[in-house]
């Protein structure tokens, strides 16, 4: 039975810019733990015979000719976002990067 | 660190033995997007060519672009990869805001083509470089930082996202390991990068031009003390955006390695940015390992089997290789080395076959594009091929030339008109009175003047010095402000003076 240690927690909060609290972590850890074991009895079951399966239908080379579809404009494209400038999404400033 | 203070490159060569790999972006030229019907124009309005798709907004699909599967097919095959029967595609999961949906969708161990080469010239000798593999993934937005002093990451207060770039068609291009090129490693890299850029050209799959984002390399770099097998540590300098970049970055990046290593320190494994100005790097983040990406399959995307009845039709549209294509031409017009690597840097090939075909011949064409349009196009700095000319009035200026009509002075200043503008070379010729002039009486007057005016030489030239003319024929040329016929000219002093 894989275990997921606090420490990985907080690996994958800092992977996914999450600031997490010492309690939130003890929490996710353990919560995230009873996850991984349910996916791990899955694996159990799963014998030789099985090929691991990453989409359930039975279908490949799905595509689309190269023709231009109308997609969004730019207000539209916008009207979500919670700050926007110069017709562009405004986001924070990127801590720790580069 | 800066370039003063570096161990010199002969040093660093003394001890070390550089290893190279080269992972290059190619953004394909599709129309539309890798995975929704976005168009791809350059230079459209902020954010005007997105959608729920690409702005990974929730519910939305992906659906592949068939084109940019066959241009990736159609890359593998010229590099001489093998082409995967069945692969998938993967996220990339890293959160950063040029990539709305938190991830990249990107190929991780099933790239579409594997396993292949690519020869490139490199002083005279050719190396083989090996290509590791080529894969499918798309392009992130762009981003504006804000705020701060210089538009860098550095002291940006806040950043502002166009995602109209987020999800183009791009191919990623990665080498093996390049070992074994000792000091002519930074060229193998330049070399390899220009004769990738001349394959994808040929291809007809991008321009890949490097000054737009078209085309990126990814230089990575390692030293290890000369006759170890192990691999050092590399550092990995990102965006080298022109292939002299390509060739300093490497450069730089040795004589730093060396001087680290030399000191008795370490290299740390990050990625590094490149700086135009004095051709240094600096440090950028620490890079993550694969497993923090968290690769996996992406459920939204079915596997792509390409058939091979696809993958041999498509071999069949690849078109004759730039190496074997430049050998070709080089036998044809019987140049040296010298003047076919001219050609090629200045990427003037393809006008001067044009140009051929508009009806010059080869000397002509090549003499124009080679010589005075590659003049006036370092002058204004930009490439050749870019000049507001086209083969076909580059082939009419040769034919006037050819007939006698034109001499080069005149042929020059008609060029200076179809450049600025002034329509077709027989409207300039017309406009600006550029016929030369080899009507024996426009020109007789002229003649006698010019033999009145210079009594001394015309003696000399009577009394069997025949090459003294040259005088006489420069004196009608500028009186005539160069349009005459300077043959004519020459039989019609010599015929004046009795020495015909």
């Amino acid at each position: 039975m894989p275990g997921i240690t606090r420490e990985e927690v907080a690996h994958l909060a800092r992977l996914s810019r999450l600031e997490l609290g010492a309690e939130e972590l003890d929490h996710l850890a353990a919560q995230l733990d009873d996850i991984i074991g349910a996916v791990a009895r899955v694996a159990e079951v799963a014998a030789d015979d099985i090929p691991p399966t990453s989409h359930p239908l039975p279908l490949t080379n799905v595509m689309r000719p190269d023709v231009i579809r109308p997609g969004l404009s730019p207000e539209e494209a916008l009207s979500g976002a919670p700050a926007a400038e110069e017709q562009r999404f405004r986001v924070p400033r990127i801590l720790g990067e580069e | 660190m800066s370039t003063t203070s570096l161990m010199s490159y002969e040093d660093a060569l003394e001890t070390y033995d550089p290893v190279m790999g080269l992972e290059v972006h190619v953004e394909l030229g599709t129309a539309t997007k890798m995975f929704c019907g976005c168009s791809t124009e350059f230079g459209a309005e902020p954010n005007s060519q997105v959608c729920p798709t690409c702005l990974g907004m929730p519910g939305a699909l992906p659906v592949v672009n068939a084109v940019a599967v066959e241009s990736a097919i159609r890359i593998g095959l010229a590099l001489n990869c093998n082409i995967a029967e069945w692969c998938r595609f993967a996220r990339k999961n890293y959160f950063y805001p040029d990539m709305p949906k938190n991830f990249q969708t990107s190929q991780y161990d099933e790239p579409i083509a594997f396993e292949g080469y690519l020869d490139v010239q490199v002083e005279g000798k050719t190396w083989r470089v090996e290509i590791e593999r080529a894969h499918m993934e798309e392009d992130t937005g762009k981003s504006l930082h804000m705020g701060g002093a210089t538009g860098r990451i550095h002291g940006a207060d806040y950043s502002l996202l166009d995602y109209n770039r987020c999800g183009i068609p791009l191919i990623e291009i990665v080498t093996k390991p390049i070992e074994g090129a000792g000091e002519l490693a930074p060229l193998v890299a330049k070399a390899y990068v220009a004769e990738l850029r001349e394959l994808i050209r040929a291809l007809g799959v991008s321009e890949a031009r490097m000054e737009l984002g078209q085309m990126r390399c990814d230089a990575n770099l390692s030293l290890r003390p000369k006759g170890r097998e192990k691999f050092g540590t590399r550092s990995e300098t990102k965006n080298v955006n022109s292939l002299r970049s390509v060739e300093r970055a490497i450069r730089f990046e040795i004589q730093r390695h060396a001087t680290v290593l030399t000191d008795g320190g370490t290299i740390v494994q990050e990625t590094r940015h490149f700086h135009e100005d004095d051709g240094s790097t600096t440090a950028g983040r620490i890079k993550e390992e694969a497993e923090d990406y968290r690769y996996f399959p992406e459920p939204d995307l079915v596997p792509v089997a390409p058939s091979r009845e696809w993958v041999e039709e498509l071999r069949a549209t690849l078109p004759e290789l730039p190496s074997l294509r430049r050998a070709r031409l080089q036998a044809e017009w019987g140049v040296n080395d010298f003047e076919m690597q001219s050609m090629v840097n200045a990427g003037v090939l393809d006008v001067i076959l044009a140009t051929i075909d508009a009806g010059a011949h080869a000397d002509a064409a090549r003499k124009w594009w080679l010589g005075e349009l590659s003049r006036r196009a370092n002058e204004r700095g930009v490439e050749v091929a870019t000049l507001p000319i086209t083969a076909a009035q580059v082939a009419r200026v040769a034919a006037l030339v050819e007939s006698g009509e034109l001499n080069d002075k005149l042929a020059r200043q008609v060029i200076d008109g179809v450049l600025a503008g002034e329509g077709e070379p027989d409207a300039v010729v017309e406009a600006r009175g550029l016929k030369v002039v080899s009507d024996d009486s426009a020109l007789g007057a002229a003649v006698d003047e010019a033999i009145a005016a210079n009594a001394g030489i015309a003696d000399k030239i009577r009394g069997g010095k025949v090459q003294a003319v040259g005088a006489l024929v420069g004196a009608v040329m500028k009186t005539t402000r160069g349009q005459a016929d300077a043959a004519r000219v020459r039989e019609l002093i010599l015929e004046r003076l009795g020495v015909s």
